[in-house]
């Protein structure tokens, strides 16, 4: 769905203070009554994480035992040695199509995540840093596509014009329609505008510097970071797109969520070790990505939300 | 600019050429630089969304591939005439409800927990934030076996307490509730890390303030903290808004992977309709309308929620 890429809260914060201030001071006065947790804000927030991970944690015991322990009550809580003979089980067998799954996954979901970092870059650049007629409109209009279902009004055209153009089953079909990202133009305009001063450019341009080259030399290198989490943040998105792969992919052209679908529904829909190997799998590449992007995730979510 | 210029050419029209290429530079490559984009929106954004009205108004089916005009009727068949349309706004309505008051609410308090001194501040935040890993596909695969009948462990738990096995699949409530549970466990922790950034903009003197005035700190998350957010949970309630009404892979998932809904339909959302138009009866002129439809649908309720917001303002 589209809503994991947010745009920005209609708010007008105060100055952005990126982190909580950290007070050098201890004391027991008023402020630090504010900000000190007491014993039920933690029961309360471990209740919660408890109740995040636990489907989490779930998913990989049975992974690792067999059909029989998803049917336990009270549910099975302890690993137990299977992991690797399943793994290996759902990654082997034919017509579960894992591996083909994997593949087109990671084909569709790099080159969609490649293509929207570049042109977001590159308009997000524009749009902060360059004057030309009209600028003000074109991101008004960027900003409104953020608002409008367009997957859901434009599917059914969308839809024909890939049976017309013969694209059914095609790379092409599954990355187009995703390189239309106005999150990620508007997310790399609030980077620049915040990481570039306008006093470089303007001396880059006093040395003959082209508008490319600016873009190359300067900007490039200084919005590392944001296209890192922009980057994040597409991946994760398109990684678990369904509804689009589903209507113009079919089972002999699995993305890794349509062949979770086709084995959970289908022939193994019995085999609860199978499928539930076969969704951790399926969760691992964005798992790895979280676990070490942590802290760019976590800070995009909450940049991309108050910046304005 | 190193761009390389004939040296056969003369100083002047060198010099010219450079001008009208250092020209270009400045009016021309912008509109290059934000081209792709609308390019990209024009093809797959723009036109499908205009040829969906175009759609919506003919009789256009696999079976009948000449597309005859005839106005509306494919908009009034799915009102009044299909009875499964009209449910399918009730159950998306119904299971946006279930699933949006309750989030926000807890994310709210768990913005709250972690806007205060923690130790591992990232840890916190990233365990809250952890279930956005899993994929919907992957929800609905583990979240249909908790919610199972037989063996599933909601009905174990109230096996406990006497409560007999129930089909959470059977009924519209109990389906309703399922469903809901998947979207606010994937989307609880991403919404409150939304308010948390909104919450530390607020000014910490107002707290500061209302401390030496004796207020409690349950009177500062009420009195400060939910005002000050207002702008921001008018938003994520907007977001969620369009979200919900396109609710589709956890329902689908919930039916074992079909687009009906349950044996009667009680939850077959709009999107499941529209995609079971489309791909189980090929019939592109109805799903377009429904597509149209559901926009609508949206439309108003993003209008609706401006109003009440507004009215709530009106009355402080």
């Amino acid at each position: 769905m589209s809503t994991v890429l947010k745009p920005p809260a209609p708010t007008k914060p105060a100055p952005a203070k990126s982190e909580t201030p950290k007070r050098p001071k201890r004391r027991k006065g008023a402020s630090a009554q504010v900000l000190q947790p007491t014993a039920l804000t933690r029961i309360g927030l471990i209740a919660v994480i408890a109740l995040s991970i636990f489907p989490l944690y779930w998913m990989i015991v049975i992974a690792s035992r067999n059909t029989a322990a998803a049917s336990q009550f009270p549910p099975a809580l302890i690993p137990g040695g299977n992991l690797g003979a399943n793994i290996e089980r759902a990654l082997t067998d034919p017509q579960a199509n894992l591996l083909l799954g994997l593949q087109n996954s990671f084909i569709i979901t790099g080159t969609v995540t490649v293509s929207v970092v570049l042109i977001s870059t590159l308009a997000g650049f524009a749009f902060a840093k360059l004057k030309f007629r009209g600028s003000k409109f074109l991101m008004f209009l960027v900003m409104a596509t953020m608002m409008v279902p367009i997957q859901h009004l434009g599917l059914v055209p969308m839809y024909l014009m890939m049976v017309e153009l013969e694209w059914l089953d095609t790379y092409q079909a599954a990355i187009l329609p995703f390189l239309v990202n106005g999150f990620g133009i508007f997310l790399m305009r609030q980077y620049t505008l915040q990481s570039v001063p306008d006093e470089i450019i303007e001396a880059a341009r006093i040395d003959g510097a082209s508008t490319l080259r600016i873009w190359w030399s300067i900007v490039m290198p200084a919005l590392r970071p944001g296209m890192v989490v922009l980057g994040l943040l597409t991946f994760m998105l398109n990684w678990n797109e369904f509804l689009w792969p589903f209507l113009v992919l079919s089972s002999e052209t699995p993305t890794i969520q349509l062949a979770i679908r086709q084995i959970s529904v289908g022939l193994y829909s019995t085999d609860l070790s199978m499928v539930f190997t076969g969704t951790l799998i399926s969760i691992i590449p964005i798992t790895i990505l979280f676990v070490i992007f942590g802290r760019q995730i976590v800070s995009g979510i909450m940049e991309g939300s108050t910046k304005s | 600019m190193t761009t390389a210029v004939d040296p056969g050419r003369t100083n002047r029209r060198q010099s010219s050429f450079r001008d009208r290429l250092h020209q270009f530079d400045l009016k021309g490559v912008p509109y290059v630089l934000v081209a792709p984009f609308f390019l990209l929106f024009a093809v797959f954004g723009l036109f499908p969304m205009g040829y969906t009205v175009y759609a919506s108004l003919h009789e256009w089916s696999t079976r009948k591939p000449d597309r005859t005009f005839v106005g509306l009727d494919n908009y009034k068949f799915l009102l009044f005439d299909y009875d499964r349309f009209p449910w399918s706004i009730v159950n998306t309505l119904g299971m946006f409800v279930i699933a949006t008051v309750p989030q926000l609410i807890v994310a709210l308090l768990v913005a709250n927990a972690l806007s205060k001194r923690l130790r591992a501040q990232l840890t916190w935040r990233m365990l809250v934030l952890a279930p956005i890993v899993t994929s919907v596909v992957a929800v609905g695969v583990v979240f249909a076996r908790i919610w199972g009948q037989e063996y599933g462990m909601i009905n174990g738990f109230l096996g406990l307490f006497g409560v007999d096995n129930i089909n959470w699949q059977a009924e519209r409530w109990s389906s309703w509730i399922a469903i809901s549970s998947m979207v606010d466990w994937r989307w609880m922790g991403y919404n409150s890390l939304i308010f948390l950034a909104a919450m530390q903009t607020i000014p910490k003197q107002l707290y500061e303030a209302a401390a030496i005035d004796g207020a409690s700190s349950r009177q500062q998350f009420w009195k400060i903290t939910v005002p000050q957010l207002k702008p921001v949970i008018i938003f994520v309630t907007f977001i969620s808004t369009v979200g919900g009404m396109m609710l589709f892979v956890e329902p689908m998932m919930f039916g074992s992977g079909t687009f009906s809904g349950g044996s009667t339909g009680q939850f077959q959302t709009t999107s499941m309709v529209l995609i079971d138009l489309l791909r189980t009866h090929g019939n592109y002129g109805m799903s377009a309308a429904a597509g149209w439809l559901l926009f609508i649908v949206i439309a108003l309720l993003a209008g609706l929620n401006f109003l009440v917001v507004n009215r709530i303002q009106g009355n402080k």
